[in-house]
């Protein structure tokens, strides 16, 4: 329900300081209100729009495409269980039921005590390290039913500090000292080649 | 762990054979730029600013890099692309790896970073290109944090923003997270996607993005992998590259391979020269299916590709004999399916992913792909109806025209039809849809009819069901 | 998209074996539409970015490399081109696409509003699959949804064809209605909570190509099939927008926008679209009225008229007056002007009301029309009215040749503006200095100028002294400022090199007026008085007489005993409220020839029951000139008359004969009494695009005068118009009588610590002429030092704070 904080304002002007063009920042910042609320709300949305200049109907439009923004409240851990291809003919179908029973919940749902909510995912990208699953975005390739509830005894708890809560992706954030950035220029506003390409050409064409 | 993995690289089967884009996997601190450094990293860097850019493009079109995104088409040429005079320039690394069974660019954005931020500092001297984006898959959470970390320590050390390494070079590279569309990894969609829209493909041609592309301007987009190769092209020469692989797909590339072979993995092999065969059985590599199966099928380049046979493995991973053989060597991505392997299921699989994953665009992939999904669910799940196979076959039809690219089959007298499939919608991935519907009812058409329950009364009403 | 006949050099494609000539640019499925295939679509708009989402425009094309199915809506065509719009291959795709639409589309065609002008539904009895083979369950979604107040979004029957998104982001600028979801699951929708609020929202209703928008003005009133149509001029607004109207029994339901190259282009502005409702009204006039105690009886049309005859003729000419006329067609306005000019004898007639200019200003400058303002890399000055507030249908023209045609906008506007967003140079000019200001514009001065900055000047003088046509949209931006001063600004443009003017007079058919001689010192024809005596007429005014201002000044002073209303509401729409009620105390008889229960109505001593827009036929002049034909389509309720028969008649009972006895009369005479309208062919009108009426009369510029020193603490009124408000015709439009905004004025922030206040503050404003009292705003599109107010709005209103006896209104804001 909430619009973006004061420091994460401050960190949304920095994200999108980097594009040419605002709207470009609609994906990172869609994040940053994920990682600060655990799901996007209506209302991070509409703050969104006004920082990127936008309507928040485009911003919904952007938010509803992709797969990993959730705009109601989700568990603090997620599993997406890989059942693609590569982790079907492993085992990963009977992952998820394995995942289903354990947590007592069907994909799709969360787990009464909010901590768990399961999906039917498809392919993650660990393809030869069938089948997988990830909480939070982080990998369990190879993952056994025996490890999978050792897991979530460990996450229960509270013992798996490498997994952020659900909303936080990369934990490091790139960040370009003002003195080292080449400079970010609107496209309309570049009339020419950049200048090492210019000087290379002026010295073929003095040559 | 089975001999021939690295702990801290998951899935990496360090193999013999030349090493071009995976040489620092084996040391376990190979993303950060100490390590990178040590093990010569940046000289590709610093060698091509001696040069003039005109000459690095030089070296990269001379050297033949093929795309390693799925269309094999080769960078230098594409770089050529730009139309001249038009300005700025931008760069959009690739790296929303989605396709079912690939896993590479995963490995070299998580182990190898700066590798990959040296190849698009290259790219963007070569060609002029203002700005460089680098769009990471959404659920890759390390590799984003390895990127970043490896950005920051970049900016510190000189290498990447303002005059970078003290000269008139200066590029921004931007990392850019996605959030969870398959469709985003093609390259029109991407560009969409990192305006800040909804990944919808735009119409090309008639403009590719290398004329018209992010903010309408010239963009040139590169797989992750592609421009992993490109410091050590510029290290080591076009020659030396040449000297790996084949004529026409010189270098090395990476292959995933995974299912029901007994190692199953991510290999650096020789491109164009390896073949399937060598990569599923060879001890070097994934010595074989598991113990007690027979090969049943495979899937040479994703799951967009249509299912190759036993009597194709003598082929050598290169695009065109494979497209030959009616299908494509794609994402690099082999998935092995034993005689285990029920076809109706796999197909449904792979069917489902392109029904989810349908950016919604196109009439025909929006309502096909979905359509197609719940025939098969159904002729899977036992309530088939006589004619469903035809039916499924003739909507798959109207997804992609005409004859679809298929393996030939011997015992039915059938050929192959070439790679690639005639399409009625804007990007490929309706049309993939149809890949695992002919492949699969072609060979094994009586697994999808013993499916479907013979009526020979009339059934009870549907509503008592 | 635009025309492409001026580059009209022939690439020669062949179309079904058929050699065919394409033009250079032209669209493959145009090409063909043009020669007469045509080729089916649903997501392709002439008038908007091809997008080729649907795929049922596909066809077997050949460049050279072999036959392809390609997208016709997105392929240009090229030489030797090889097309099969009938071939096998191009038929079974096109019937996949639409059984591909059809599988997941109610089948609710009976209860449907598009049922029966349905593209889908046509097009499955044309080329669709007989019977469906889809057994599964159809995507689902909550009925129709209203997304504003007018449209209802019905998502089942959506066919994601992006029109009405695209019409809503490109078109009107209002990306308030988005495609969500993705895949199978992908809808439109707005962002929750928040309407689709947009003036043109209508739009999306009309193109939408099944029935999943629908108007509620128009829903459920009838099937397509019991609807008689005919082609006509909006007239709700000076733009003249070309519409269909459409009738069923007798009752005008919906309007349609045409596209009309010249004006439109299809479009229409939902104030247009809607303004049918108000015809359809229960407060409409039906029968005469005479005043009686304190209300008014029904009378007979004959007792009606002898009083106005009575009352008239008593009195002498030079203390007759007449107000209005704008809502009138060409035609009555002649018969009114040749009434009032030749047999009563005054010439104390003005269309306007004092919110508008010198009739001699609009017709004495070089005019431009719409395209010479929209043309590709063309510079606009905007000088009145904020078109996106006043003439909905410009505006989208004026958009879209800023952001697809690379026009250049400068804005001399007392506030920002709708196209603020788009235009180049924004100065925003003190009120009663924007004389001053254009003539630094067009010098290229560097000193600070009507509180604009040198810089900023400079900058806006650069892009006029770059050469290439200048338009100029003159009108009234604010009642509060006087017309003199834009006369002062006009004077200084008009010495800009190929400079031409497009009046932004918004009222109805104020140009028609204007043409026709409804002003003092003119004569039908763009005469000016002393040009002697019309043919066909037999006598003229004397003297030049007064303007609406004169006129209601004269009537205080007891100089005008009857004044006749035509149309118009001087107690609500004369920005001197003050002066108007009291000119009506004053006057002996007050005569209304109306449509609706206006205050002025209600305060006149005989009404005349008029016949409006769609129930008689005629001409329109909008505001490039241009001519075109309006239709009757239903007849007037009750007793009510055309105006032309009730000026006929009026001058029957006065004694004298007009020899006027139809339409054709009055075009007669007008070919042979008027230089301008000399050449033309009325059948012209009735062309889509019309036909412009060309022609300037003399124009002698006058000087504003000397402005009053600006008083420290007061700040100086602007007085604008919005699109919705508390208007005689929209309150009687059930859809668009709750869309206006609430009062308030609003101040540049740095206004509001010298005046002690803070947002949302009441304030009492006070002006010479009276006080209100209501919420103060502030807006970063005021300037320093005015103070903006919305007339109309139904509560405190600028109106009652107005002189239009000065050149601006200062007014002092307190806290209340
Ligand atoms: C549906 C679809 C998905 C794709 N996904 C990816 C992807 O995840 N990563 C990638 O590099 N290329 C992907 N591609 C290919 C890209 O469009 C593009 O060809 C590639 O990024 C170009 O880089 P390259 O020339 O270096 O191979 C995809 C293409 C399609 C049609
Ligand atoms: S084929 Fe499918 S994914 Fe590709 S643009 Fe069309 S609808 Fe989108
Ligand atoms: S009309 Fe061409 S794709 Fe829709």
């Amino acid at each position: 329900m909430s619009r973006l904080s004061h420091q994460n304002v401050e960190l949304a002007q920095e994200i999108i300081s980097r594009y040419p063009i605002k709207k470009s920042a609609l994906i990172p910042l869609l994040h940053l209100a994920q990682e600060q609320d655990g799901y996007v709300a209506d209302d991070a949305m509409a703050h969104i729009a006004e920082l990127c200049d936008v309507t928040p109907a485009e911003v919904v439009g952007t938010c509803s495409f992709y797969e990993m923004f959730k705009r109601h409240p989700t568990g603090t851990y997620l599993v997406n269980v890989c059942t693609n291809i590569s982790c079907m003919l492993l085992g990963g179908e009977e992952l998820l039921r394995h995942v289903e029973d354990t947590l007592g919940v069907r994909h799709g749902g969360t787990t009464d005590d909010g901590a768990f909510t399961v999906e039917d995912y498809e392919c993650i990208a660990a393809c030869t390290e069938a089948p997988c699953l990830q909480v939070n975005y982080r990998y369990f390739p190879r993952i056994t039913h025996d490890e999978f509830d050792e897991l979530v005894a460990d996450l229960r708890a509270g013992k798996r500090t490498d997994i952020p809560p659900h909303g936080t992706l990369g934990r490091v954030r790139q960040h370009i000292p003002a003195a080292k950035l080449a400079g970010v220029v609107p496209p309309d506003q570049v009339d020419g080649a950049p200048v090492w390409l210019a000087n290379s050409e002026g010295e073929a064409a003095n040559g | 762990m089975a001999e021939g993995y690295i702990t801290h690289a998951p899935g990496y089967v360090l193999n013999d054979g030349p090493k071009i884009v995976t040489s620092r996997f084996v040391h376990d601190d190979s993303f950060t730029l100490t390590r990178s450094r040590a093990t010569g990293g940046y000289q590709g860097l610093e060698a091509c600013l001696a040069k003039s850019p005109a000459e690095v493009h030089d070296e990269v079109r001379e050297a033949v890099l093929l795309g390693r995104g799925g269309a094999g088409f080769p960078a230098g040429t594409k770089w050529g692309f730009c139309p001249e005079g038009v300005w700025p320039r931008y760069l959009v690394v690739n790296g929303d790896e989605s396709e079912p069974g690939t896993y590479k660019d995963r490995l070299l954005m998580e182990l190898d970073p700066h590798q990959l931020i040296e190849g698009c500092l290259i790219a963007c001297y070569a060609l002029g290109l203002s700005q460089c984006f680098l769009y990471v898959r959404g659920e890759m959470a390390l590799a984003q944090e390895r990127i970043a970390t490896a950005l920051n320590d970049a900016y510190d050390a000189g290498l990447v923003g303002k005059n970078i390494l003290g000269t008139d070079f200066s590029v921004d590279v931007v990392l850019h997270w996605g959030a969870g569309a398959y469709i985003v990894g093609e390259e029109t969609a991407l560009i969409e996607s990192l305006e800040g829209n909804r990944g919808m493909p735009r119409l090309k041609p008639p403009f590719f993005p290398a004329a018209i592309g992010l903010y309408g301007k010239p963009t040139i987009v590169n797989n992750v992998e592609t421009l992993s190769n490109v410091p050590w092209i510029i290290s080591n020469g076009a020659e030396a590259y040449k000297r790996h692989g084949s004529e026409s797909s010189p270098g090395t590339r990476m292959f995933a391979v995974s299912g029901h072979v007994k190692r199953p993995g991510v290999y650096e092999v020789e491109h164009g020269v390896t073949t399937f065969r060598d990569l599923i059985y060879g001890d070097n590599h994934c010595q074989g299916i598991r113990d007690g199966h027979q090969l049943k099928m495979f899937i040479p380049g994703g799951g967009s590709a249509p299912w190759f046979f036993e009597e194709h493995l003598d082929l050598p991973l290169e695009a065109r004999p494979v497209g030959a053989a009616g299908s494509m060597l794609g994402s690099g991505a082999i998935v092995i399916m034993d005689d285990s392997t029920d076809a109706v299921q796999a197909c449904l699989r792979v069917v489902r992913f392109f029904a989810r994953e349908s950016c919604g665009k196109c009439t025909p992939c929006r309502e096909g792909t979905t359509w197609e999904e719940q025939i098969l669910r159904r002729i899977y799940d036992g309530h088939g109806r006589p004619g469903d196979i035809d039916m499924l076959l003739d909507v798959a039809d109207n997804i992609s025209p005409g004859p679809y690219p298929v393996a030939a089959d011997e015992s039915q007298g059938l050929e192959a039809v070439p790679f690639p499939p005639k399409q009625t919608t804007i990007c490929p991935l309706g049309p993939s849809s149809v890949a695992p519907i002919v492949s699969a009812i072609r060979r094994f058409r009586p697994e999808f009819e013993a499916r479907i329950p013979v009526r020979t009364t009339i059934p009870v009403s549907a509503g008592q069901r | 998209m635009t025309d492409t006949a001026d580059t009209a050099e022939g690439i020669a494609i062949t179309v079904n074996g058929q050699a065919v000539e394409a033009r250079t640019g032209e669209l493959l499925i145009d090409a063909c539409e043009r020669n007469g295939v045509y080729i089916p679509r649903f997501c392709y708009h002439p008038r908007m970015t091809p997008v080729g989402m649907c795929r049922m425009c596909l066809v077997e094309v050949d460049t050279g490399r072999g036959a392809a199915l390609q997208p016709s809506c997105m392929l240009t065509c090229a030489p030797d081109m090889v097309v099969e719009t009938e071939s096998d291959l191009t038929k079974k795709a096109q019937d996949g696409v639409l059984e591909f639409l059809l599988i997941n589309h109610p089948l609710d065609c009976p209860i449907c509003d598009k049922g029966g002008e349905c593209p889908l539904q046509d097009q499955t009895m044309a080329y669709g699959p007989g019977e469906s083979r889809f057994v599964e369950e159809k995507r689902h979604y909550e009925k129709p949804i209203p997304i504003n107040d007018n449209v209802y979004l019905d998502r089942e029957r959506c066919i994601l064809c992006d029109r009405c998104t695209r019409f809503a982001k490109e078109v009107a600028g209002d990306p308030l209605i988005h495609f969500q979801g993705r895949g199978n699951g992908t809808e439109v929708n707005t962002f929750p909570d928040e309407p689709f609020a947009s003036y043109f929202s209508g739009n999306t209703v009309q193109i939408c190509p099944v029935g999943a928008l629908t108007a509620k003005p128009y829903r459920f009133k009838a099937r397509p099939w019991d609807l008689e149509e005919v082609e006509s001029t909006a007239t709700i607004d000076s733009v003249g927008s070309r519409i269909v109207i459409q009738s069923s029994r007798n009752k005008v339901l919906r309007y349609l926008g045409v596209d009309s190259d010249a004006v439109n282009w299809g479009w229409l502005g939902d104030r247009e679209r809607f303004s049918f409702e108000a015809l359809n009204s229960e407060l409409r006039l039906t029968e005469p009225l005479i005043a009686s105690g304190e209300g008014h009886r029904v009378t007979t049309w004959s007792a009606a008229l002898g009083a106005a005859a009575d009352a008239i003729a008593k009195t002498p000419a030079s203390r007759v007056a007449a107000i209005g006329g704008a809502r009138l067609t060409n035609e009555a306005q002649y018969v009114w002007a040749k009434l009032l000019k030749d047999v009563i004898g005054t010439d104390h007639v003005d269309a306007q009301l004092g919110d508008g200019l010198p009739a001699d200003l609009v017709l004495g400058l070089p005019r431009a029309t719409i395209a010479d303002a929209c043309r590709p890399g063309g510079t606009i000055v905007l000088c009145g009215p904020d078109p996106k507030e006043s003439l909905g249908a410009l505006y989208l023209r004026l958009r879209h040749a800023v952001i697809e045609d690379g026009a250049t906008l400068i804005e001399l506007t007392p506030r920002s503006t709708g196209l603020s967003a788009l235009a180049a140079h924004t100065l925003h000019p003190r009120p009663g200095e924007l004389g001053a200001l254009a003539r630094a514009l067009v010098a290229g001065t560097t000193d600070d100028v009507a509180g604009v900055s040198g810089a900023a000047i400079g900058a806006a003088h650069q892009a006029i002294a770059a050469g290439g046509p200048v338009t100029v949209l003159l009108g009234r931006a604010s009642a509060a400022e006087s017309a003199a001063v834009v006369a002062e600004a006009a004077a200084a443009l008009s010495n800009i090199d190929d400079v031409g003017f497009l009046s932004t007079l918004t009222r109805g058919n104020v140009h028609g007026a204007l043409d026709m001689g409804l002003a003092p010192g003119l004569l039908p024809g763009r005469q000016r008085l002393g040009a002697g005596i019309p043919r066909g007429w037999t006598s003229v005014p004397s003297e030049t007489g007064l303007d609406s201002t004169g006129i209601l000044t004269a009537a205080v002073a007891g100089e005008v005993d009857a004044l006749i209303l035509l149309g118009a509401d001087p107690l609500r729409d004369f920005p001197d409220r003050h002066l108007a009620e009291q000119a009506f105390d004053a006057v002996d008889t007050v005569v209304a020839v109306d449509t609706l229960p206006t205050d002025s109505v209600a305060a006149a001593d005989i009404v005349l029951a008029a016949a409006a827009t769609t129930e008689v036929a005629g001409t329109f002049t909008n505001l490039e000139g241009r001519l075109s034909a309006l239709a009757q389509k239903v007849t007037p309720p009750g007793t009510a008359r055309p105006d032309w028969i009730i000026a006929a008649e009026l001058a029957l009972a006065l004694g004298g004969d007009l020899a006027i006895q139809s339409l054709d009369d009055v075009w007669t005479e007008l070919a042979a009494m008027s230089p301008v309208h000399a050449a033309i062919d009325p059948a012209a009108a009735a062309e889509r695009d019309g036909v412009l009426v060309t022609g300037t009369i003399d124009y002698t510029p006058v000087e504003q005068g000397e402005l009053p020193a600006k008083d420290a603490y007061a700040l100086r009124l602007v007085s604008v118009r919005a699109m919705y408000d508390q208007g005689s015709s929209l309150a009687a439009s059930p859809s668009s009588a709750g869309l206006h905004r609430e009062p308030v004025l609003a101040l540049h922030a740095a206004d509001f610590e010298k005046l002690g206040v803070s947002a949302g503050d009441e304030v009492s404003v006070t002006s010479a002429r009276g006080g209100v009292t209501l919420a103060v705003q502030s807006d970063p599109g005021v300037p320093r030092g005015s103070a903006v107010m919305v007339s109309h709005l139904g509560g405190p209103d600028p109106y009652d704070l107005i002189d239009t006896t000065t050149l601006v209104t200062e007014v002092l804001v307190e806290r209340a």
